[in-house]
C-alpha cells in the first residue's frame, strides 16, 4: 500500500484469499478519518452486484466499531429510486457499484460536480472485466473520471493472470502503462490437484461425465463442503440429477446456475455460507464472487478448457493463503484425460493461459459517445483525446472515431436520409449537443454491454405460480405440451406458454430434454492445446495416465502415429463406403468449424466430393465420396480466401454477433425482460437489417464492429491462420486401411453435434419435405394439396 | 458441428437475391392455374397478374421517426427484388395486397430515387394498391375481384366456389428436421384460401401456429416454406411453434 499512499496508481495481483479487497480500502478509511469531506471520496467498482453488497457489509462493521463518520452505500440496478435520488443529492463517502451503474452516473448532466472530489477508485476482479465489452466501457468511464477528477488514484485488484503488463496498461491513466505500479502478492500454497478416474470403462466420447457420479459422491462425503464445477448449465442439471440418484444418505446437495431465479441462487449461497450444504453443483455462476470459507474441495467435472479458468475455480476452495486448496479433476472422455493431465502440469508449473488484449469494441464506443453527449456538449477533438487514454482505444484511428461519431449522430449512412431524425447536432463552435430529451431517455434505457438472448420466465403450475428461473425462448419453442424436461433439479412436465411465461408442473415422465444455451461451451485454450500436444509426444509422462488411455495411445503409435508438437498429423481411411480424413489440429471447436467449411469447399473443387464434417476441440473429421487426393495442397495457406468471407457473412454466429452490436450501439431498442412491448415501438429483426446493410453498405461501422467480434472470439481466425503458417511443409499424411484408435472419438461425435449454416438448412428442408411427401403419398390421406406436391 | 457442402453456395440471405434457377410451383384452384414463386409472390399467367403482399416500404424511416436509425435501404432492397420478379414474369397488372407502405406518410419520406422508380413501375404497369391497416387510403380499394378470385389485405369470409388471396399476417413456419429447427417465411394455403408471406425487406413474421392464422385454417392446410430456389411443402399440422425473432 506504500505505492498508493505515495499517490501512485497500482495494480495488485494476488491469488484469491489474500485479503486484498479490504486492503484496497485502507488508504481511503485513513484519509477520511483524518480529513472529513462532504464529497464522494472513494468509488469501488465490481463486476458483481453481490460482491459490492458483501464488501459494503464487511466495511460497515469496522467503521461502526471505530465510530468513524464515514458513509458507505451501494448502488446498482436494484437500488430503489428514492435512495438513488438521495445518493445524488448527498453522496456517500464510499460508493460501491457496478460498471453499468457508474456509466449511468457519468452520463448524467451533474456528473462533473458529483465526481469532482473523488480521490480513489478501487476496481475489483479486473481480470474478469479487462478484455470484455464491459471492460471496454469501464475503461472509457475511467478515462472520463480522470478528466473530472484528476487527483483520483486507481487501484486495481486482480487474480493471477497471464498478461500482467496488458492489465497494467488497462488500469493506467494514459492507457500505456505509465504512472502505475504493479504489485504482485505472495503466491499462495500450490493447489493439490488430482484426477479422478471412475472405476468404469473410460468413455470414448461425450462431455457430461455422468458415469463418475457415484465416485464423485464418495469424494463429496469425504470433504466438509465441495463445489462441483461443470461447463454448461445443461451439464449442471444432468450432474445434479445423477448425484441425487446415488445419494441414498440424502446428504444436502444443491444446484446453482445463471438461469435459476435470483432468490433461489441467493438461498443456495446463504446455505453455503452457513454450512448447511455439503455440495453445490455449479457453472461459471460461482466462478466469481463472495468468499465461502467453508469450501474445502473443488471438483471440476469434464475438461477445464483453460488453466486460468481452472485456477480461478480452484481458488473457490480455502480462501486462506497458508492452506493449499484441494481439487479433483474428473475427465469425461479419453481426450479429456489428456487435457486434465496437461492442465495439472500447467498448474504445477505456474503457467496460465489467457488471450492477449484485443482492441476496444466500436459498438461500446458508440454507446459511450452518446452517453457523453447526454452529460453535456463536447468537442470531438477533446473527446477523442480523452478516449485515447483508455487502453483498449489507445490505438484507435481518428477516422474510426469519426465514423463512430457520425453513426451516433445520424446513423452514418452514405444515403443521407436521416438528417431530420439526427440524435446529435453541432453548434457553430463545433461542440456536439444531444438533440432532445427523447434521445437522453433512449440512451439511459439502452445502457450496458450485456445482451442476453430472449428468455421466458419458468413458472410452476400457473401464470402467477412460483418462478423457478428463466429459459431461453428457443428452447421453450422446442417443447410440446406433455414433454419432460430438467430444470432447477426438477423433472418437469411442460404445460404451455402464457405471454412471457413458460408454465410447467412437477412430475414429468420419460426421457427428459435439457435446456440448451447459446454459447455455453468454451473452446480449448491455445496454451492447453500445446500442453496436450507435448504430452502426446513425451511417453515418459504417460505413467500419469490411466491404463486404458495409455493403451489407447500405444495402439495409436502402433497403427498410425501420434500427433507431433510441430507437425500436423492427417489420417485418411475408408469406412462404410466413404472416405474419412481426420486432422489433429488441437485448435478448438470454433476454429475447427471454420476450417471444416473451408476444407470441404476446397475438396469440392478438387473433385473429392466431400459429404460433411464434424469438429471437436481436438480434431476435425471430414468424410467424402472419393478418397482425398492432395493433402498438402488442401492445407495451403491461401485457404483463408474469399470462401471464408462469404461463409462468415452468412453464418448464424455473425448474425448473433450483429444483434448484440446493434443493441449495444443503440441501433435497435433493448427488450427489457418482463417489460410490456410498446405497441408503437417498431421492431425489426436484426437478421433482416444485417442482410440489407451488408448489401448496401458492407463497410458500415456496425458491420466492422461485428467482424471484429467474430475475428477475436467467435471464429478464432487468428488460430486458423497461425496453424496454417506453422504446418506448411510439416504435414504428415498417413493413409490407413482402417480407422485409427485416436480417430474413434471424433467419428462417434458424428450426428451428435447440431448442424447449422444456410446451405445445410436447404439440404435438411429438402430431406424433411421429401419424407413428408413420402408419408403423404397415399392419395386418400390428403387429397387437396396433391396437385401442388406432384408439381414440386 | 456438421456442415454439408452444397454445389451452389449461397451468395446472400434467403430473401435478398433471386437466382435465375428458381422454380415456381404451379397450383390449381377452381379452374385457375397460379404459379407460386419461392420469392414469396404469386403469378397468375392467364391474367398476366403478379400478386405481392405487405411491402411495408419505408419501414426504416418510420423507425427513424421514433429514434431508431436503422439502415435506410429497405425500400430500395424491396423494389430491387420486385423489379427482378417483374422482369421474369412481365406482368400487365401488379396487385399489392395492402400494407404497401409501413404508414400513410411513408411515400412522402421516400428518397427521390426510390420514389422515381416506383413512379416508373406505376407508369409501365397497372398497379392496384389495395388498402391495408398500415396504409389506409380513401382512394385505395379494400378488395379486388377477378372472376371468382377475391384479393384483399386480410382474410375474410370465403364463399363456396371462390378463391381468396390475402396478406396481412406475414406467415412464417418452423420445421423441425433431423438436425435443426428451421424457420422461414411461408405461404399458407388450403383449397380456397392463400395467405402470402410478407415481401418487404424489414418485415418480420407471425408464426403459423398462432391463433389468428390457425383459425383461418381450422380444417388443415399446407405451408410452403420459401427455400433458396424452390418451395418446401409441409402439412400445417407439422409446423412447430417458432421462437420469437430476437
Amino acid at each position: 500500500m506504500q505505492a498508493v499512499r505515495a499517490g501512485q496508481h497500482a495494480l495488485l495481483i494476488a491469488p484469491t484469499g489474500g485479503g486484498k479487497t479490504l486492503a484496497g480500502f485502507l488508504p481511503s478509511l485513513t484519509e477520511l478519518a483524518h480529513t472529513p469531506t462532504e464529497h464522494l471520496h472513494t468509488l469501488y467498482i465490481s463486476p458483481l452486484k453481490a460482491l459490492a453488497t458483501d464488501i459494503a457489509r464487511n466495511l460497515q462493521a469496522p467503521i461502526r466499531e471505530m465510530d468513524l463518520p464515514i458513509r458507505v452505500e451501494t448502488r446498482s440496478g436494484d437500488t430503489p429510486a428514492n435512495r438513488r435520488a438521495r445518493q445524488r443529492d448527498r453522496p456517500p463517502h464510499l460508493l460501491l457499484t457496478t460498471p453499468e451503474s457508474l456509466a449511468l452516473l457519468l452520463y448524467a448532466p451533474g456528473a462533473a460536480d458529483y465526481f469532482a472530489g473523488l480521490r480513489m477508485i478501487v476496481i475489483d476482479e479486473v481480470h474478469a472485466l479487462a478484455g470484455t465489452k464491459r471492460g471496454d466501457q469501464l475503461a472509457l468511464c475511467l478515462a472520463r473520471l480522470s478528466m473530472l477528477a484528476p487527483a483520483a488514484r486507481r487501484i486495481g485488484l486482480s487474480a493471477t493472470i497471464a498478461h500482467p503488463d496488458a492489465m497494467q496498461r488497462w488500469l493506467s491513466p494514459d492507457g500505456r502503462g505509465s504512472e502505475t505500479t504493479l504489485i504482485t502478492g505472495a503466491a499462495g500454497s500450490a493447489p493439490v490437484i488430482e484426477m479422478l478416474v471412475a472405476p468404469v470403462r473410460m468413455p470414448w466420447a461425450g462431455h457430461m461425465g455422468l458415469m463418475a457420479a457415484g465416485a464423485i459422491l464418495e469424494r463429496i462425503k469425504a470433504a466438509r463442503m465441495s463445489i462441483v464445477f461443470v461447463n454448461t448449465r445443461a451439464q449442471a442439471e444432468l450432474m445434479f440429477e445423477a448425484l441425487w440418484r446415488h445419494n441414498d444418505d440424502t446428504i444436502p446437495i444443491a444446484l446453482h446456475h445463471g438461469s435459476l431465479a435470483v432468490e433461489q441462487r441467493r438461498r443456495v449461497e446463504a446455505a453455503m455460507a452457513n454450512g448447511a450444504l455439503r455440495a453445490v453443483v455449479a457453472t461459471s455462476s460461482l466462478d466469481l464472487g463472495i468468499d465461502w470459507a467453508a469450501v474445502d474441495q473443488v471438483i471440476q467435472v469434464a475438461a477445464p478448457k483453460g488453466v486460468s479458468r481452472l485456477m480461478q475455480r480452484l481458488g473457490r476452495a480455502n480462501h486462506r493463503l497458508d492452506e493449499a486448496s484441494h481439487a479433483l479433476l474428473v475427465p469425461a472422455n479419453r481426450f479429456e484425460v489428456l487435457e486434465c493431465v496437461a492442465a495439472m502440469a500447467s498448474a504445477a508449473a505456474g503457467e496460465l493461459d489467457g488471450e492477449p488484449p484485443r482492441p476496444g469494441a466500436l459498438d461500446v464506443l458508440a454507446q459511450h459517445i452518446l452517453g457523453c453527449a447526454c452529460a453535456g456538449p463536447f468537442h470531438p477533438d477533446a473527446l477523442f483525446a480523452e478516449i485515447s487514454r483508455a487502453a483498449p482505444y489507445a490505438d484507435l484511428a481518428r477516422t474510426d472515431f469519426d465514423d463512430v461519431l457520425r453513426y451516433v449522430e445520424d446513423g452514418g449512412y452514405a444515403l443521407a436520409a436521416y438528417e431530420r431524425y439526427r440524435k446529435l447536432f453541432r453548434d457553430a463552435a463545433g461542440l456536439v449537443h444531444v438533440m432532445n430529451q427523447k434521445v437522453v431517455r433512449q440512451c439511459r434505457m439502452n445502457l450496458g454491454t450485456i445482451v442476453e438472448a430472449p428468455t421466458l420466465k419458468l413458472r410452476l403450475g400457473h401464470e402467477r405460480g412460483p418462478m423457478l428461473g428463466e429459459v431461453e425462448e428457443y428452447f421453450a419453442a422446442m417443447l410440446r405440451p406433455g414433454d419432460t424436461f430438467l430444470f432447477a433439479g426438477r423433472r418437469l412436465n411442460f404445460v404451455g406458454l402464457r405471454e412471457t411465461s413458460l408454465i410447467a408442473v412437477d412430475g414429468g415422465v420419460g426421457e427428459p430434454k435439457i435446456p440448451a444455451y447459446m454459447g455455453g461451451r468454451m473452446p480449448l485454450s491455445t496454451h492447453l492445446a500445446d500442453r496436450v500436444r507435448a504430452l502426446l509426444q513425451r511417453r515418459a509422462d504417460w505413467d500419469q495416465l490411466p491404463a486404458p488411455v495409455r493403451e489407447w495411445l500405444e495402439m495409436q503409435a502402433l497403427r498410425s502415429e501420434l500427433p507431433g508438437e510441430a507437425n500436423l498429423l492427417v489420417e485418411s481411411f475408408p469406412r462404410g463406403g466413404r472416405w474419412y480424413l481426420v486432422a489433429y489440429c488441437f485448435e478448438g471447436r470454433q476454429a475447427h468449424q471454420a476450417l471444416g467449411m473451408l476444407l470441404t469447399r476446397r475438396m469440392e473443387r478438387f473433385g473429392d466430393q466431400p459429404l460433411g464434417f464434424v469438429a471437436t476441440d481436438y480434431v476435425l473429421g471430414i468424410w467424402s465420396a472419393r478418397p482425398p487426393q492432395d493433402i498438402a495442397r488442401l492445407f495451403a495457406p491461401d485457404l483463408l480466401g474469399d470462401d471464408l468471407e462469404e461463409w462468415l457473412a452468412e453464418s448464424a454466429m455473425l448474425k448473433r454477433s450483429f444483434r448484440a452490436v446493434a443493441v449495444i450501439a443503440g441501433l435497435i431498442e433493448r427488450l427489457h425482460p418482463g417489460g410490456e412491448r410498446n405497441r408503437r415501438q417498431i421492431t425489426i429483426n436484426t437478421d433482416l437489417i444485417y442482410d440489407v446493410l451488408r448489401k448496401h453498405e458492407p463497410d458500415h461501422i456496425l458491420l466492422r464492429a461485428t467482424r471484429a467480434d467474430a475475428a477475436h472470439g467467435l471464429v478464432d481466425l487468428s488460430r486458423i491462420a497461425g496453424m496454417l503458417n506453422r504446418i506448411q511443409g510439416r504435414i504428415t499424411h498417413r493413409a490407413l486401411p482402417r480407422v485409427s484408435p485416436l480417430a474413434v472419438p471424433v467419428l462417434l461425435e458424428i450426428g451428435r453435434e447440431p448442424i447449422s449454416g444456410l446451405s445445410a438448412e436447404e439440404a435438411l428442408l429438402n430431406e424433411a419435405a421429401a419424407l413428408v411427401a413420402e408419408c403423404f403419398n397415399d392419395p386418400q390421406a390428403d387429397p387437396a394439396p396433391l396437385a401442388l406436391r406432384a408439381a414440386m | 458441428m456438421i456442415h454439408k457442402p452444397t454445389p451452389h453456395p449461397w451468395r446472400c440471405g434467403p430473401r435478398c437475391e433471386i437466382d435465375q434457377s428458381m422454380n415456381a410451383a404451379p397450383l390449381h384452384r377452381a379452374g385457375h392455374r397460379f404459379l407460386f414463386d419461392p420469392a414469396g409472390v404469386v403469378f397468375w399467367p392467364a391474367q398476366k397478374t403478379l400478386i405481392v403482399a405487405d411491402l411495408h416500404l419505408e419501414k426504416a424511416s418510420a423507425g427513424a421517426v421514433r429514434g431508431q436509425l436503422v439502415p435506410p435501404y429497405d425500400s430500395r432492397t424491396t423494389l430491387d427484388r420486385l423489379a427482378r420478379l417483374v422482369r421474369r414474369y412481365a406482368p400487365e397488372t401488379i396487385i399489392a395486397l395492402g400494407d404497401s407502405f409501413h404508414d400513410t406518410a411513408g411515400r412522402s419520406r421516400m428518397a427521390a430515387e426510390d420514389e422515381a422508380r416506383l413512379a416508373r413501375l406505376e407508369a409501365a404497369h397497372k398497379v392496384v394498391w389495395i388498402a391495408g391497416n398500415h396504409d389506409p387510403q380513401a382512394s385505395s380499394p379494400s378488395e379486388w375481384m377477378i372472376d371468382t378470385v377475391t384479393l384483399r389485405h386480410q382474410a375474410a369470409r370465403v364463399t363456396p366456389g371462390s378463391i381468396e388471396f390475402s396478406g396481412h399476417f406475414h406467415p412464417k413456419a418452423s420445421i423441425i428436421t433431423r438436425a435443426a429447427r428451421i424457420t422461414r417465411p411461408c405461404f399458407v394455403v388450403d383449397h380456397q384460401r392463400v395467405v402470402l408471406p410478407s415481401f418487404g425487406a424489414y418485415t418480420g413474421g407471425l408464426d403459423v401456429t398462432a391463433a389468428p392464422i390457425r383459425s383461418l385454417f381450422s380444417r388443415g392446410g399446407q405451408v410452403l416454406l420459401l427455400g433458396a430456389d424452390r418451395l418446401h411443402g409441409f402439412a400445417l399440422a407439422d409446423a412447430a411453434r417458432a421462437a420469437r425473432a430476437a
